[in-house]
């Protein structure tokens, strides 16, 4: 059978012994987890307070900064606007998750440019690069300010130059 | 710092072998600032009397150096170890940092701070750390060298460091970590170490990156509010709205159903203690098993709440209040007077006069504030990203009546505080939701909170005047502030302090100066933001200079310059520190070059400047900005400081590149206003920070060279952007823009 996360949801159904019905199952950073509360609690929080995935951030709640951003089935989204029953059955990848081993080529790019200053901000900022090097492996600087992130320190500039050195490091990486 | 130590200064040098067998060095360095000519006296005060670093010298050679202030993006974790580093001889990568815990001790009944003094270090993070943190390094490195010398039979003379290793004439080496526990039993060196001749420098004055970068990017850094307390709840506190307003009466049926709410706590609002921090709105406090189930208790709650004194309050009320305040003939208090301003109205050829309005500003810090505390029989533990730790851990002490000697308190990485920090209103709730549960406990505040519940920077009009004689000449120069006054720290303050300035230019460089304050009544706690003042009274002196040069047909920068004169030093009111007018002429000089100011634009495209000093620092912000239908679009931003020598030349340009771009957010579109006396932004959509669209694609950075021991740079390079950007408005459109922030009232006038 296909891993995928429909097949995962599937495998997880209350006929796996010991699950109560209504029992969320989600995949985050390759790794299942299950979810019996509040089926309307945001992703972010059961990132934040129940895994302890600490790097996904909050700071507005409501969609807006973008510090939250993870991977949803490997496209951008704002965890905290994310409920757990959107979540169940998908997959998802967080900061701590981008690399198994090493640093991921926009991580990389991060660390080159020195863009962290509060730093807070930043594990969001990184996933959107992701996301949007994976839609535009040569993105354009309008394709780069079309990012919603925001970033009270005021990083900008060097957020553009890390995501155009990305995309280099990700184009090397293939070849 | 080549001279003898005595007595009393050894006893401040601490050595110790830990069982691991590192070497610690620690430092307090009041002797050393005591001796430093770049930090006056009056700035050191009470608060800035000492600073300590660690040097740890492990065993596989592995240098640990710590940093005693929170880092909140100010560089700190950064910039203060690359000092110690530095004199040491090591070479960075073998350096890892540490983040120090609030360091309060008793010893025979003295309270002192291993660290020494934690809660003073924000204004000038370098400048005062720069004698004493090398010394430290030095001093270590001392040891180091004569524990090889006793070693080999050498004289210390003929031995040499680096990397980590001495090094013997004839190539032998030993390192660090071999020699420290010989180190360790030797006493403390009787001559104060010769600190390096600058010019020989390694790592001073190099790039270096952020040192804990590598966690950052990964997601491992735990900040302030990632921390779980063991068996820790969360909390969260529905705030009155109403400024000054009380809690009538709550329904908390509904949010004690909700799953996993524990407790419901009412908070004693305005709890006056000795700090002023205690919470300043009355509130409910929801503790819950999780951020989720607080935040749903919290929606439940039915609360009446009863208004304040402040019904009435708002933007509107003060700026009429102020403008009736300007135009009357009372006069405010005075700040400083000099010749005869009003007979100086009456010679003059010309006068001109403009008020400009600036609003209060949210810190809106992009981690929210949050406080993690334990209280238990005999002690505490807050985790929280503060930078006044003396202040907390009072304030916890006063609250609790538990000795200050018990109370620890962590100072993880925090995001962004732009002044924020500094209060501890966060905390004052936090215990009291502690106390009341008997558990340990999280509170967290949600943006919501934050922007209603700030510390904000004050509202406030400038009414300026000057008069030209006939060769157009700045003669009198009248400067009266009515302003909200900002809630200083320091009791006793004037309350126009961090308003308006007494010394900063142009007064004390015209005949006639009246400088005088009126202070406004608002219900909103107020308090600094990126250096209140320098931003606050810079956007109204640095915009007045500009109209006063297109009035008279003279250049902005050569005006600027003919009123700086030739190069000297005048006092520049803080704390001693001088003015030096050919610094300022430099920088301002450097930055009209940069951006070919002299060059005319016929592509639509206009130009502003702007400059200021504070606390020994220069700067001057240029912008070549062009309408895009209803969109100001930055087409260069050059920014040029001069900040004596600089310490990590890429930590510097992203600060100041980064605080350009704050700078521009913030007079663009920010404001929080004021109606029926409630805060109406309530989250990031109504507090439009820059995004990545909004904002310059580049800054432009240049450091002027200079040997000149160095100060802070990251609020100084926030201070004139405002100006320089309405005085860019001004050359593009013709629109001259008095108000704050600056794209609402652009698109108003246009």
């Amino acid at each position: 059978m296909q891993d995928t996360p429909e097949n995962r949801a599937a495998a997880a159904t209350p006929i796996d012994a010991g699950i109560e019905p209504g029992t969320l199952q989600l995949g985050i950073n390759g790794k299942p987890y299950f979810h019996s509360g509040d089926a309307t609690m945001p992703l972010l929080w059961f990132l934040r307070d129940v895994l302890r995935l600490t790097g996904t951030k909050y700071a507005c709640g409501v969609g807006t900064c973008g510090a939250c951003t993870v991977l949803v089935d490997g496209k951008a989204a704002r965890a905290c606007m994310v409920p757990m029953l959107e979540a169940a059955g998908r997959e998802i990848t967080t900061i701590e998750g981008l690399e198994r081993d090493g640093l991921h080529p926009v991580q990389q790019a991060w660390i080159e440019n020195d863009v962290v200053q509060c730093g807070y901000c930043q594990s969001g900022q990184i996933m959107a690069a992701v996301d949007l090097l994976r839609r535009k492996p040569r993105p354009s600087e309008d394709d780069i300010a079309q990012i919603g992130n925001l970033c009270r320190c005021g990083t900008y500039p060097r957020v553009r130059s890390a995501i155009q050195r990305a995309a280099e490091l990700t184009r090397a990486k293939r070849t | 710092m080549s001279g003898a130590f005595d007595a009393s200064r050894r006893r401040f040098l601490r050595i110790a072998l830990t069982a691991s067998g590192a070497l610690v060095v620690g430092f307090r360095l009041e002797e050393a600032f005591a001796q430093s000519s770049s930090v006056p006296p009056d700035l050191l005060g009470d608060e800035l009397t000492e600073l300590t670093a660690f040097v740890m010298i492990e065993r596989g050679n592995r240098i640990v150096i710590g940093a005693p202030a929170c880092e909140t993006g100010q560089g700190a974790i950064t910039a203060y170890p690359m000092l110690v580093a530095e004199e040491l001889g090591v070479a960075w990568p073998q350096v890892r940092v540490t983040q120090l815990p609030y360091g309060y001790r008793e010893t025979d009944g003295n309270a002192s701070n291993r660290f020494g003094n934690q809660s003073g270090a924000i204004a000038n993070p370098i400048g005062e750390a720069w004698t004493a943190l090398r010394t430290a390094g030095a001093t270590a490195r001392a040891m180091l060298v004569a524990a090889a010398a006793r070693e080999w039979n050498l004289p210390v003379e003929q031995l040499r460091t680096a990397e980590g290793h001495v090094i013997a004439p004839d190539d032998r080496r030993i390192s660090y970590g071999a020699l420290a526990r010989g180190a360790a039993a030797q006493p403390p060196p009787a001559q104060a170490p010769a600190l390096k001749d600058p010019a020989t420098f390694t790592l001073l004055g190099t790039p270096v990156r952020t040192t804990d970068v590598r966690n950052v990017v990964t997601g491992r850094t735990r900040y302030a509010s990632d921390d779980f307390l063991s068996g820790g709840l969360i909390a969260v506190v529905l705030r009155c709205p109403h400024l000054g307003g009380r809690l009538e009466s709550v329904d908390d049926a509904a949010a004690r159903k909700v799953p996993g709410v524990r407790e419901i706590v009412v908070l004693e609002p305005a709890a006056a203690n000795a700090s002023g921090d205690g919470p300043s709105a009355a509130g409910i406090a929801v503790v819950a098993e999780s951020t989720w189930a607080a935040l749903k208790g919290r929606a439940a709650l039915v609360p009446v709440w009863t208004p304040g004194p402040f019904p009435e309050e708002s933007n509107a009320t003060l700026a009429a209040t102020a403008h009736a305040l300007l135009d009357a003939a009372t006069d405010g208090v005075v700040v400083r007077q000099e010749g005869d301003m009003a007979g100086s109205r009456k010679r003059a050829r010309l006068a001109l006069s403009a008020r400009y309005e600036l609003p209060f500003l949210a810190h809106a810090t992009m981690e929210p504030p949050s406080a993690a505390i334990e209280l238990r029989q005999d002690g505490a533990l807050l985790i929280a990203g503060i930078e006044d730790p003396d202040a907390a851990s009072a304030l916890i002490a006063e609250l609790t009546g538990l000795p200050r000697a018990g109370i620890e308190i962590r100072l993880p990485r925090s995001g962004g505080s732009f002044g924020r920090r500094l209060r501890n209103d966060f905390v004052a709730e936090a215990v009291q939701v502690a106390k009341a549960v008997g558990k340990p406990v999280k509170l967290v505040w949600t943006r919501e909170d934050d922007l209603a519940n700030d510390r904000y920077r004050p509202f406030g009009l400038h009414a300026m005047t000057a008069t030209l004689d006939r060769a157009n000449r700045i003669a009198g120069w009248s400067h009266h502030c009515a302003a909200t006054p900002a809630s200083g720290r320091e009791p006793g303050a004037p309350a126009w302090r961090g308003c308006v300035s007494a010394e900063a230019f142009p007064a004390g460089f015209v005949e006639h100066l009246d400088t005088q304050f009126h202070a406004l009544e608002s219900g909103l706690p107020r308090h600094d933001m990126r250096k209140l003042r320098h931003g606050f009274d810079t956007f109204a002196t640095q915009c007045f200079l500009d109209e006063i040069a297109f009035e008279t047909r003279r250049d902005p920068v050569r005006l600027r310059l003919d009123m700086l004169g030739e190069p000297r030093e005048v006092p520049a009111g803080e704390g001693g520190i001088m003015f030096d007018t050919g610094r300022m002429a430099a920088v301002l000089s450097a930055c009209a070059e940069r951006i070919q100011w002299s060059t005319k634009r016929t592509d639509g495209h206009g130009l502003g400047i702007a400059c200021h000093a504070t606390g020994g620092g220069y700067v001057a912000h240029a912008f070549e900005i062009g309408m895009d239908g209803e969109r100001v679009r930055i087409h260069r931003a050059v920014c040029v400081v001069d900040v004596g020598r600089v310490i990590n030349p890429l930590g510097l340009e992203n600060r100041v590149a980064s605080a350009v771009v704050d700078g521009l957010s913030t007079a663009l579109n920010l404001a929080v206003t004021v109606k029926a006396g409630q805060v109406q932004q309530k989250n990031f959509p109504d507090y439009r920070l820059l995004t990545a669209a909004g904002a310059p694609p580049k800054v432009e950075v240049h450091a002027l060279p200079s040997t000149l021991d160095p100060v802070g740079v990251g609020e100084l390079a926030t201070s004139s952007v405002a100006a320089a950007l309405a005085n860019a408005i001004f050359a593009t459109t013709t629109v001259r823009v008095r108000k704050l922030p600056l794209m609402p009232e652009l698109l108003r006038m246009l």
